[in-house]
C-alpha cells in the first residue's frame, strides 16, 4: 500500500481538510506528518498544505522552505515522486527553488478568498493525466500573495517545458484579464517542474473535492488527487508513468 | 530645483516587542547555521523622491509629512530619515 504524508509546518492550516480528502474521497493511506519527523524514504508522495507557515515572516513560505524537511521533498521530487503544493505549500516550493518564479502580493492588496474558474493547460503531469486541456475546472483561492511572477526567460522557459499547467479563465476557459484575479503573469495559477511530479498552485482542490462544499455543485478538485493516486497505484492509462520509469 | 531621494524607515520601539523579527531569526537564521546573529528586528521601509530647492528643503518637507501623515506611530514606532544615494 502506498503511503501519502501531508506536511505539517508551524501555521499550516490546510492539513486536515486535505487529510480528510486523501483518506474519506480518494481512499488513500494518508497521514499528517510534523515537518521534524518528516523522512522521503518512508512516503510515496507529498502534499503540502495551505496556510501561514512560521506566520509568513519574510515572505510567504520562505522559512519552511529552509527547514530540514525540504531537503527531504527535494529528494522525493528528484526520485520522481509525486508532490503536491497547494496555495501555501506552493509558494513553499516555489522558496524552495523545486519550482521557478515567485509569488507576490496580489495587485489588489488584499486578500481573496473566492471561487475562480481554471483552465487546465497541461496534462502532462501526475496529478493531471486524467483532464483534457482546455478543461475548464472550479476551485476556491484564498490567498494574500498569490501573483505569480517570472522574468521574461523564465516565463519563456515555462511555456517551452510546458509547465504551465493551470490558468485563470472564466468558465468558458478563455484567459481574459477580467478572470486574473491578483495579477498574476498570462494568469498563471499553477506550474510543474520539467519531469511533470511536482505541482504547486495557488487554489484549493482539497476544498473542490465534494459536490457539498461547491457552490455549484461541482467536484473539479478531485481530479488532481485521483490522478494521483491512479499514477501510485501503478494503473495502465497513466502515460506518465511509463515516460517517469 | 531638483530631485532629492530620501529613505525613510520606520521600525519598533526597542521595547515593543518584534515577533516576525524573532522568528526571521530563530527560525530561519539560527536554525540554518548562523547562531552568532543577536538581534534582527524588521520594519518598513520608504524609498521617496521629492522635488524641492536643496537637500535641507526635502528634508524639511519629509520629516513634516512623516508627522502629519503618520506615516509612523509614534506611541510604538521609530522613524529614521536618511538621504539615499540616487
Amino acid at each position: 500500500m502506498t503511503k501519502v504524508a501531508v506536511l505539517q509546518f508551524p501555521g499550516s492550516n490546510c492539513d486536515l481538510d486535505t487529510l480528510y480528502v486523501l483518506r474519506n474521497i480518494i481512499k488513500l493511506d494518508a497521514e499528517l506528518v510534523w515537518h521534524r519527523e518528516f523522512k522521503a524514504d518512508v512516503y510515496d508522495a507529498v502534499v503540502l498544505p495551505g496556510g501561514f507557515s512560521y506566520g509568513d515572516a519574510l515572505r510567504a513560505g520562505v522559512i519552511a522552505a529552509y527547514s530540514p524537511a525540504m531537503k527531504h521533498v527535494k529528494e522525493m521530487a528528484r526520485e520522481g515522486k509525486p508532490v503536491l503544493g497547494i496555495c501555501n505549500g506552493f509558494q513553499i516550493l516555489v522558496e524552495a527553488g523545486i519550482l521557478p518564479g515567485a509569488l507576490i502580493r496580489n495587485d489588489s492588496l488584499t486578500f481573496i478568498c473566492k471561487w475562480v474558474h481554471l483552465r487546465l493547460e497541461s496534462n502532462r503531469t501526475v496529478f493531471t493525466w486524467k483532464g483534457r486541456v482546455g478543461q475548464v475546472l472550479a476551485m476556491p483561492i484564498a490567498h494574500n500573495e498569490g501573483k505569480y511572477f517570472n522574468d521574461e526567460k523564465g516565463l519563456k522557459e515555462l511555456y517551452e517545458n510546458e509547465q504551465i499547467v493551470f490558468k485563470y479563465s472564466n468558465i468558458r476557459g478563455e484567459v481574459t484579464p477580467e478572470a486574473n484575479p491578483n495579477g498574476s503573469l498570462d494568469n498563471i495559477a499553477g506550474i510543474c517542474n520539467v519531469e511533470g511530479n511536482v505541482l504547486g498552485l495557488m487554489p484549493h482542490p482539497e476544498r473542490a473535492a465534494e459536490a457539498i462544499l461547491s457552490p455549484q455543485g461541482t467536484e473539479d478538485g478531485r481530479l488532481i488527487f485521483e490522478a494521483m493516486a491512479e499514477f501510485l497505484k501503478g494503473e495502465r492509462g497513466c502515460r506518465f508513468s511509463a515516460e517517469l520509469k | 530645483m531638483g530631485v532629492y531621494v530620501l529613505e525613510v524607515i520606520v521600525e519598533n520601539k526597542p521595547a515593543a516587542k518584534d515577533p516576525e523579527g524573532e522568528t526571521i531569526m530563530k527560525e530561519l537564521m539560527h536554525r540554518n547555521g548562523f547562531e552568532t546573529v543577536k538581534k534582527v528586528r524588521t520594519g518598513k521601509y520608504l524609498r521617496i523622491e521629492v522635488e524641492a530647492e536643496s537637500k535641507e528643503k526635502a528634508r524639511e518637507l519629509v520629516f513634516r509629512m512623516c508627522n502629519d501623515l503618520r506615516i509612523f506611530n509614534p506611541v510604538i514606532h521609530i522613524c529614521s530619515i536618511r538621504e539615499a544615494d540616487r
